[in-house]
């Protein structure tokens, strides 16, 4: 047996009883129950494995703003290329931003023109880069949601325990409680619960949403990513539903704490203030992302190198923002598979591997 | 991913033969060669608990029960 227990958690046996206890909870109802998750993995996951193959007709699951990448604003990306035109400049950037449109150009493009971009695994490895090259300034692409802010926090730490004055970070980190309150309170969406991320909850623990749950009324699980997992989290959410329950459940247990990760949180508090947040498709939300603390200004990149780039604009005919939002699927964008492909990508959410359009795109319907 | 050292607060983890570095910043808790931890952007953030991961497998073997019973 594998210690992980990976191959338990992909058992088929397992995935297919789960998946006829949900046909026979959801048996009956009138209206379809929608759920959402707000995980860039789940997304994957529920491409890959073919859950929604496996679900009734009554059960439904959308994507909601759980893509790091794609919810980064087309502004943003413009802040990073007009970094990457300055002189004695090194970008260092997680993989997926490369090929992410800007208003007028991506990184890819400027990479092209001579820009030196490197693919960073971790943020402390664009921390090494600065330590080689101290002459010159290592601008680190700091985006993401509670999983990755910490390792920023961390990483910061680092550079001001070191005395390091030429790594900066360009930091777009988003929280996803608040986002997840605002869609479920719109009525077109009518969202029925949640399956909670799971990394994020790791870190933000369980008790969490437990606003969600109570004062907005819509049931919550926190679920891990392999298959059994989804098909148990979704199990868990019918059975709220149909008990006229809304509460805040763990199916993650064997990896998120109630409480999350106090040393993570820890970091987060010291190092980022709570700011208001630009996202693609959900506009400014007020309290859902996390600034540099003044503390650490002198890595904040925008505060001691700053910029100013055209009016951002997004490329027309692009979905994502109501991708993103849950509103449309994939195929429902005039663009998908035609105009916006993996190799040609006009959107954010057709880049990222973690993206609805490139996971739908990869892996059909 | 498993834990295959440790030195410090930095580990080795390794899965399906591949392996990576990553750091113990995040990780409070004793941790141990061995292991099993979920590691994000070169930290580990959260340690495998066994005894939760059987119990749900317990939970999902009893719904496969339930599924193959008539009613």
């Amino acid at each position: 047996m594998n210690g992980a227990f990976l191959e338990e958690f992909r058992n088929r046996e397992l995935v297919q009883g789960l998946a006829k206890q949900i046909v026979r909870l959801a048996e009956g109802r009138e209206t379809p129950l929608t759920f959402m998750e707000v995980c860039g993995t789940h997304t994957m996951s529920i491409y890959q494995y073919g859950i929604r193959s496996l679900l009734p007709d009554g059960v439904r699951l959308i994507s909601g703003p759980g893509c790091p990448v794609c919810v980064t604003p087309v502004g943003y990306v413009d802040k990073a290329v007009a970094y990457a035109r300055q002189p004695n400049t090194i970008i260092a950037t997680f993989g997926d931003m490369l090929r992410v449109p800007g208003s007028s150009s991506s990184l890819m493009q400027e990479r092209a023109r001579g820009a030196d971009i490197r693919i960073v695994y971790s943020p402390l490895d664009a921390l090494a880069l600065a330590g080689k090259d101290p002459e010159k300034r290592v601008i680190f692409l700091g985006v993401g949601f509670e999983t990755t802010a910490p390792t920023i926090a961390g990483t910061i730490l680092s550079a001001a325990s070191r005395g390091r004055d030429n790594f900066f970070v360009l930091a777009a980190h988003k929280t996803i409680p608040i986002p997840m309150s605002i869609l479920s309170d719109d009525p077109e969406l009518a969202i029925d619960g949640y399956l909670c991320p799971a990394h994020v909850s790791t870190i933000i623990g369980a008790e969490a949403y437990r606003f969600l749950a109570e004062e907005h009324k819509v049931p919550c699980v926190v679920t891990g990513f392999e298959p059994a997992d989804i098909l148990q989290g979704v199990e868990m959410l019918v059975r709220q539903v149909v008990e006229g329950r809304s509460t805040v459940e763990n199916q993650y247990r064997r990896f998120v704490l109630p409480e999350g990760n106090t040393k993570a949180k820890e970091l987060l508090s010291r190092v980022f203030v709570p700011s208001d947040a630009a996202w693609r498709g959900l506009g400014v939300i007020p309290g859902s992302g996390l600034a540099i603390a003044p503390e650490f200004a002198r890595f904040d990149a925008e505060k001691v190198l700053p910029v100013t780039v055209e009016e951002p604009r997004e490329p027309e005919g692009c979905c994502c923002g109501e991708v993103l939002k849950g509103k449309i699927a994939p195929i429902n964008c005039p663009l998908f598979g035609t105009a916006c492909t993996p190799e040609q990508p006009v959107g954010a959410c057709m880049v990222s591997s973690e993206g609805s359009c490139a996971a739908a795109y990869k892996y059909g319907q | 991913m498993q834990i295959t050292s440790r030195d410090g607060e930095s580990i080795i983890a390794e899965i399906d033969g591949v392996s990576r570095e990553a750091s113990l910043m995040m990780l409070g808790e004793e941790v141990q060669v061995g292991d099993y931890v979920l590691i994000h952007a070169g930290f580990a953030i959260s340690r495998l608990d066994e005894e939760e991961a059987l119990e749900t497998l317990a939970l999902m073997r009893e719904c496969l029960e339930l599924s193959q019973s008539p009613t």
